[in-house]
């Protein structure tokens, strides 16, 4: 049993893991309380489906998850090479988690590079589950095996299960009418099917799935079941796997509800779908497509049948410009991208605010700068969103924590645009985007009321006794400018990017007129009324208070439960309105001794956090373009409670 | 609905209008004597002939001299930002089709800065009619060479010329496989006018490059095309359906040179007379329009044909993508948000 899991130790969450053997025929199943399987194979071996269509069992099933894919840029990278390896990690239990998981419990290798890259992630103990047919003497020197790592020895601390998926795939398919090199392709669904069995998934789901995928080519279908099934089969007659087992439903680590599992990006899209719906404004997306940021185009794309119109541009530019121009027309407006895009996106947006017109920017980060790196995680566009403009140009900005906390995040963000009239920043990252989890799925009754009245006649007398509009005189409260929107007889205006007068918002060049917009715009902004920060301080005896944003979530809670099993008092605070802050935040602040912010930067949010409330927020970062790891980050924190 | 409909989703004005409805009361600032004058009177002039609801006219435009023109017109307006007009356009144009959009830009707004933006709208053909104002130099920065100055051209940029080949606004358009492509000349009110007119009842994007004096930086620059003694050697009016000839008792003509395929200007005489080309604005192939605006001589502007060069019906943006979204609905029905979020998979936990 200890092969399946490592010390407590080492536990993503610290949870102490449970075992129990029941009898199932004649092999054992043993009762695990979480998992954490990686799939690596190359970028062609299909690696995210699997880790897909496993993740879809398991959700099905019940199990909290929590799910990581990690591939590279390259469609197909150079075959064999570690570069090109490609991985989905998922990490499923009977009860609540955060992360997909520090260490593997099980490796499926489909090559020598899939081991090669991944055996260094993998604690002592652990399952690799290898395609012994890819172990070829080539293909070991190409990642540089000089010796077989199956046969050297070097696997010894680990429960190897040599497999030739190739092989057994191949002799699965001889019925059907299939070149050699096509039933070779089915191999990642009979490693899914034996890793079905180990685990008891369902399998209805996935059969249903590869039918209709392959819906116009039932032969492929059909050979995928049969290897999907003889993967299961192999599992249950092969000795080499003594025992399989059972990770129970989470039943009761979740309230009551319909869940689903969900992605970061598909939950983003759905809130935007949604915010349309409440606020009773067609949907308009212009977009440019730039990864990790494209799903949102393509998922927003199918549903046409919502009155959403999504316009593929020319470039990033021209995107968030049909935005704008659909905004001006009383659209709820979007545009998505990532970093490099938001770069390009810079001067619309600085016009956005200048002409005071709600507009959605989601900019899903990535590795920087420049391309960077594009199927990475990271979090370095915060001071980009919060400065990158000329002049000054204040947005507010809004950031998700975890996959499906992005469909409350896209509402809350329209919200604001809405409100406020306003281009708002919805931060996401590759990580929320691509990682996947169990959502409750929400009535719509639950949902926010974003209906906005557009201006409808004269808002202003002149001293002569005429009525007039005025497109730039502002509701006292919000100090927003009314949306009198194109159509409407009577209001008539002309907006643009030079200084405006305040009121009438014909151009103006005067000193003190500029000088007062500027503020204005500033204090529209800084009174967004967004909630107060929560502190999870649970005995109040903390000294040390950890504060984040966006998609540290999951790493810095299941840190801060380890700290706390251990006995470590810590508090932790989590935000998601970086722009204005919550209003209580230097308050929070200064109850601890000490401010630990981890962020996936080199210290931005630190060095927001420092110059406004003067506070010495120490930054802990990892800039690698991955997530923080549950252990690593509570060493951390411990450090930062003793120093 | 087909795209010649499209123009009748624009409400019609209820009651007679006439040039001042659609004057604001903005104070003109362009430099005295700028040729943009004659083209503001000309625009609003034609307005009323229109009969559009002005609350449903948006005027959008980039940066640039001629682009402060949205403040002038007592429609709905946005001064953006340089060069992306067509952009901004596109969006209002394809999310409100109830509004009769027009994009004002100039020579360094769509062909330098704004480059892209043009030519895509002009692919996609979206319902805006694109007032190019080209007084080749660069005027709001106080003269710098533009790209359609001619090759040499003396600046503040240039001092010892420029070194870059201009373009030509009507071949660009045409080669971007533009519907609609006219060219007409400020001070020219009565033609002017007219392909306003055309442009307006064309569905999709209409381009019209207008030349236009700037009096302070490029002073005269079309002086060979706007002089009446001048003008009728370098002016070729195009007239769909008549044969293009001009000059003094339009005695020469364009033929097509059967050796190359190109077209050249020959004095008419009896013998060729049945050669001299006639103007189809409709034809389907962009060939002869293209020929035709490769004519005049970039240098001295002999042989500069002015009128639409090409008018054809294509598919329009609006249209196809109002008719995707309506072919969604029919064949999906009308979106179901509950069932959307819910989507195929789900479990339920009992409390």
């Amino acid at each position: 049993m200890t092969s399946q899991v490592s010390s407590p130790a080492e536990q993503a969450d610290g949870t102490v893991v449970g075992e129990q053997r029941t009898a199932a025929g004649t092999k054992g199943v043993r009762r695990l309380d979480r998992v954490i399987i990686r799939f690596a194979g190359d970028s062609g071996d299909g690696m995210q489906l699997t880790g897909d269509r496993f993740t879809s069992e398991t959700a099905s099933f019940g199990n909290d998850l929590s799910t990581l894919p990690n591939f590279p840029a390259e469609i197909r990278a150079p075959a064999g090479t570690l570069p090109g390896v490609s991985s989905f990690q998922l990490h499923f239990a009977d009860h609540d988690i955060l992360t997909p998981g520090d260490a593997p419990n099980v490796l499926v290798a489909m090559n020598p590079a899939a081991l090669k890259a991944n055996i260094g992630d993998l604690p002592r103990g652990a399952e690799i589950i290898v395609n012994t047919d890819e172990f070829t003497k080539r293909a070991m020197q190409k990642v540089g095996y000089d010796a077989s790592p199956l046969e050297d020895g070097s696997l010894d601390g680990y429960h190897l299960h040599p497999v030739p998926l190739t092989t057994l795939t191949v002799e699965a398919l001889k019925e059907f009418d299939l070149t050699r090199k096509e039933a070779e392709r089915s191999k990642n669904m009979f490693a899914l099917g034996l890793l079905s069995w180990m685990y008891h998934r369902p399998t209805e789901g996935t059969e249903k799935f590869l039918r209709s995928k392959f819906a116009k080519k039932p032969d492929i279908a059909a050979a995928n079941i049969a290897a999907f099934r003889a993967g299961w089969n192999f599992g249950e007659t092969t000795e080499d796997f003594a025992v399989s087992y059972e990770v129970a439903p989470a039943a009761t680590a979740f309230p009551p509800g319909v869940y689903r599992n969900i992605s970061g990006n598909l939950a983003l899209s759905y809130g935007l779908v949604a915010a349309s719906r409440q606020a009773d404004l067609p949907l308009f997306l212009g977009s440019y497509p730039i990864t990790p940021a494209s799903d949102i185009l393509h998922e927003l794309s199918k549903h046409k049948n919502f009155g959403v119109r999504t316009f593929q541009a020319e470039d990033e530019i021209a995107g968030i410009g049909a935005a704008l121009g659909a905004a001006f027309g009383g659209s709820l407006a979007v545009t998505t991208t990532s970093g490099p895009g938001v770069a390009l996106k810079s001067e619309t947006i600085g016009l956005a605010v200048s002409l005071e017109l709600p507009l959605l920017v989601v900019d899903i980060q990535r590795g920087g700068p420049s391309t960077g790196l594009p199927t990475k995680t990271e979090q370095a566009d915060l001071l980009q969103a919060m400065y990158g403009r000329n002049g000054e140009a204040p947005v507010p900005v809004v950031a998700p924590r975890t996959p499906a906390d992005c469909f409350d995040a896209a509402l809350e963000a329209a919200r604001i645009a809405l409100t406020y009239r306003t281009p708002v920043f919805l931060l996401s990252d590759g990580y929320l985007a691509n990682g996947s989890e169990p959502w409750r799925i929400p009535e719509l009754e639950e949902l926010p009321d974003l209906r906005v009245r557009f201006a409808q006649g004269p808002n202003h007398t002149t001293e002569d006794g005429t009525e007039v509009f005025w497109p730039y005189k502002r509701d006292p409260h919000t100090l927003a400018r009314p949306w009198a929107i194109p159509g409407t007889p009577g209001l008539e205006h002309r907006i643009g990017g030079i200084e405006k007068q305040d009121g009438t918002g014909n151009i103006s060049y005067d000193p003190a007129n500029h000088d007062f917009m500027v503020r204005t715009r500033q204090a529209k902004v800084d009174g967004v009324d967004v909630p107060d920060l929560g502190v999870d301080d649970p005995d109040g005896t903390a000294r040390l208070l950890v504060l984040g944003w966006g998609s540290t979530y999951g790493p810095i809670t299941a840190a801060v439960r380890r700290l706390r099993r251990a006995g470590q008092p810590v508090a932790q605070a989590h935000l998601r309105h970086l722009n204005p802050f919550p209003k209580n935040l230097g308050e929070v602040l200064r109850r601890y001794d000490k401010v630990v912010i981890p962020e996936m930067n080199l210290g931005q949010l630190a060095t927001l956090i420092r110059a406004k409330y003067l506070v010495d927020a120490r930054s802990y970062n990892q800039v690698n373009g991955m997530p923080f790891k549950a252990e690593q980050l509570a060493a951390a924190l411990k450090e930062a409670i003793d120093d | 609905m087909t795209d010649a409909d499209l123009l009748q989703l624009v409400p019609k004005a209820e009651g007679r209008q006439t040039m001042k409805d659609f004057k604001s009361d903005q104070e003109v600032r362009w430099c005295p004597g700028c040729g943009d004058y004659a083209v503001l009177a000309a625009v609003q002039g034609f307005m009323p002939e229109l009969g559009l609801a002005r609350e449903n006219i948006v005027f959008v435009s980039g940066i640039g001299c001629s682009s402060r023109f949205p403040y002038y017109m007592n429609t709905y307006g946005m001064h953006s930002i340089h060069g992306r007009a067509p952009a901004i356009a596109t969006g209002l144009a394809t999310s409100r089709r109830d509004l009769s959009v027009w994009v004002v830009t100039g020579d360094g707004d769509a062909l330098s800065i704004g480059g892209n933006h043009l030519i895509h709208a002009l692919r996609r053909n979206v319902n805006l009619k694109i007032l190019l104002f080209n007084n080749r130099i660069y005027g709001l920065t106080k003269g710098q060479y533009s790209p359609t100055s001619e090759v040499g051209k003396i600046t503040k940029s240039t001092p010892m010329g420029s070194l870059d080949a201009p373009f030509n606004p009507v071949s660009l358009a045409i080669g971007a496989e533009a519907s609609f492509v006219a060219r007409t000349v400020d001070s020219d009110r009565k033609h002017l006018t007219e392909v306003l007119r055309q442009a307006a009842d064309h569905p999709g994007t209409a381009l019209v490059e207008i030349y236009q004096n700037c009096n302070i930086f490029n002073d005269g620059a079309f002086e060979v095309l706007k002089d009446r003694q001048r003008a009728e050697e370098a002016v070729i009016r195009l007239e769909h359906g008549q044969p293009i000839r001009f000059g003094a008792d339009r005695s020469k003509g364009v033929v097509r040179d059967p050796a190359t395929g190109d077209l050249k200007v020959v004095a008419v005489t009896p013998e060729n007379e049945a050669d001299i080309l006639v103007h189809d604005a409709h034809s389907a192939s962009p060939t002869t329009a293209f020929a035709l605006s490769r004519l005049a001589d970039p240098d001295t502007l002999h042989h500069t044909p002015i009128g639409v060069f090409r008018s054809v019906g294509r598919p329009v943006y609006d249209t196809l993508m109002a008719d995707q979204l309506d072919t969604a609905v029919d064949q999906h029905g009308k979106g179901d948000l509950a069932a959307l979020l819910a989507g195929g998979d789900t479990w339920t936990v009992v409390g």
